[in-house]
């Protein structure tokens, strides 16, 4: 009787031993899947990184950032005019974006309640989808057409309207993250609601709003399809955002696609520069959200 | 159980009285018909079970309440005989006269000790001079016992103050726009007990020269600290009401209210 007892718990227990067995197969094999797929994500970045810092730094040289693109069949040659249209046109969209949008992010984290803050956040979902180019065209129609000249303004009105989506998004949930104790203790203080949240919210969510905004220019760094029929392009030195104007990306583009050995060097060169920017912004963001504590 | 209570005659006097009060989140009623008056220069202590309402009460009082989606609040509170709850009068005027410290202290993240002292005089009052914030930062934090353990860090940030010390600093904070009335929601809750030692110290010391009203759900610290109790309590219909209100001393000792003496003796709760 007892010893019988005593088999079938053994055989149990030997059940649960296989069954645990099983499991922890079944569980090393998710994460190692897991695992795999992280890492040739990972790895494709790195193979990019790589194959256009092989390709493009042979034509990377002090001349390439200080002169202007010189004619086909005629060596040397610069992209100086592209980097700086670049930094012009992505630094009038943020400034044109900016306000707008962390307005949007206060308004939805502290004051949207019901249908209207829903439609912005579901409109500011659907504009962060829209394709680039559509976009573009958008900024055609409005600035470009009705004005009819291309200028480096309707380019950076385009990439505002990119920005727009991840700057609210990032704002709103920047500012939802600062503990509503914090702004309490403000108002208790008998700060107007207007003074709670500039001096005390939103200093509170200060980096993770810059991250978002780094993250915005990030993602319009890259962009090309907008500027096809907004900045234009242009050889020349161009600094009025009212004109055409070169923009670095662009350049890539247009060298990319040419027939010509030597733009095709300057091509791989142009798109180590924009991934090396992008890398750069990218880490900045990351250092605006770590150092969130500073001194007042 | 009478619906609304009048306050006391003798009470009507107070700097701060509750009549009639009732508060809601949405559609829920949390408190109902509460009237009571908080004497002068003095602590009053609310105590009760959990979800009694206390600390809803206490939130009407500097009219933070409403600051939560859909709360409302129907009733009168007098600040010197006034109501604050009338439509001309702005929160933003009630809370300089009345000050609040919260069960977990909330030094703002990007301000040093400082700064975040002399915050409400500098964005709700509009002071700008720095030798005038300077003092006025000394002043709080000395009435705060904080002073001698921060003078030579003031510009380091209130967050790295261990957790009592960052509630004597939302106390000198409080302290520093000069109020009339300091509401104390839970302020030891979070703390050991030698830092709540501490912060009753100064709560018998501020009790000197301010109108406290401390919500609390130890009561042995309202035994120590108030000279008024008022117990309150939710029934079936978790809506919570003033039960008793009498002097501290009277409301441990000789309970009017069977339910006050039930939760004292600690039959529940």
């Amino acid at each position: 009787m007892a010893s019988a007892s005593v088999a079938a718990e053994g055989a149990m227990a030997d059940k649960r031993a296989t069954q645990w067995r099983i499991r922890r197969i079944w569980s090393g094999l998710g994460v190692g899947t897991a695992a795999a797929c992280a890492g040739i994500a990972a790895v494709t970045l790195l193979v990019i990184f790589g194959y256009v810092i092989a390709k493009g730094v042979t034509a990377l040289n002090i001349d390439f950032f200080i002169h202007l693109p010189r004619p086909v069949g005629i060596e040397g040659g610069g992209v100086s005019n592209g980097i700086v249209g670049s930094a012009i046109i992505v630094a009038i969209s943020a400034v044109l974006a900016t306000p707008l949008g962390v307005l949007a992010g206060i308004y939805l984290a502290l004051f949207g309640r019901g249908v209207l803050a829903e439609a912005v956040r579901f409109l500011a979902d659907v504009l962060s989808g829209v394709p680039s180019i559509v976009i573009g065209l958008f900024a055609y129609t409005v600035l470009v057409a009705p004005l009819k000249h291309f200028s480096a303004f309707s380019a950076s009105f385009a990439f505002a309207i990119l920005m727009l989506p991840i700057i609210v998004r990032t704002s709103e949930e920047a500012i939802r993250t600062v503990p509503r104790v914090i702004r309490e203790g403000a108002l208790a203080l008998g700060m107007s609601t207007y003074n709670a949240t500039i001096n005390v919210v939103l200093p509170a969510a200060r980096g993770a709003i810059i991250t978002g905004l780094l993250l915005g220019v990030a993602r319009v760094t890259g962009e090309t399809a907008p500027l096809l029929f907004t900045a234009f392009g242009s050889q020349f030195w161009e600094v009025n955002p009212a004109n055409p104007m070169a923009e670095l990306s662009l350049q890539v583009f247009t060298y990319a696609i040419s027939p010509y050995e030597d733009y095709h060097r300057q091509a791989w060169a142009g798109a180590l520069i924009l991934i090396v920017a992008v890398f750069i912004i990218n880490l900045a963001a990351r250092m605006a959200l770590r150092s969130r504590v500073s001194r007042g | 159980m009478a619906m609304a209570q009048r306050v006391e005659p003798e009470r009507t006097m107070d700097p701060l009285v509750v009549e009639n009060l009732s508060a809601y989140y949405g559609e829920k009623l949390a408190i109902e018909g509460v009237s009571l008056g908080f004497p002068a220069k003095a602590t009053t202590a609310l105590i009760g079970p959990s979800g009694c309402g206390k600390t809803t009460l206490l939130r009407c009082l500097n009219r933070i309440h409403e600051s939560s989606t859909g709360a409302k609040v129907a009733g009168r509170v007098l600040l010197d005989g006034q109501n604050i709850y009338d439509p001309e009068t702005s929160p933003v005027a009630v809370r300089r006269r009345i000050g609040m410290v919260f069960q977990r202290a909330n030094p703002f993240p990007t301000m040093s000790i400082r700064d975040d002292v002399v915050s409400g005089l500098r964005f709700a009052g509009g002071v700008r001079s720095r030798k005038r914030l300077d003092e006025v930062a000394e002043r709080g934090l000395r009435q705060a016992i904080l002073w001698d353990e921060v003078k030579d860090k003031l510009n380091l940030p209130g967050r790295s103050l261990s957790g009592g010390q960052q509630q004597r600093l939302c106390i000198a904070r409080a302290l520093a726009v000069d109020p009339e009335i300091l509401l104390m929601d839970e302020a030891t809750a979070a703390l050991d007990p030698i830092a709540t030692a501490q912060i009753e110290d100064l709560m018998n010391v501020l009790a000197k020269n301010y109108t406290i009203v401390a919500v609390t759900h130890n009561m042995q610290q309202a035994a120590r600290v108030s000279k008024f109790t008022g117990f309150m309590y939710a029934g079936e219909d978790h809506v919570g009401r003033l039960v008793e209100f009498g002097e501290t001393d009277q409301l441990f000792t000789k309970p009017r209210e069977k339910r006050t003496e039930d939760y004292i003796t600690g039959r529940f709760g």
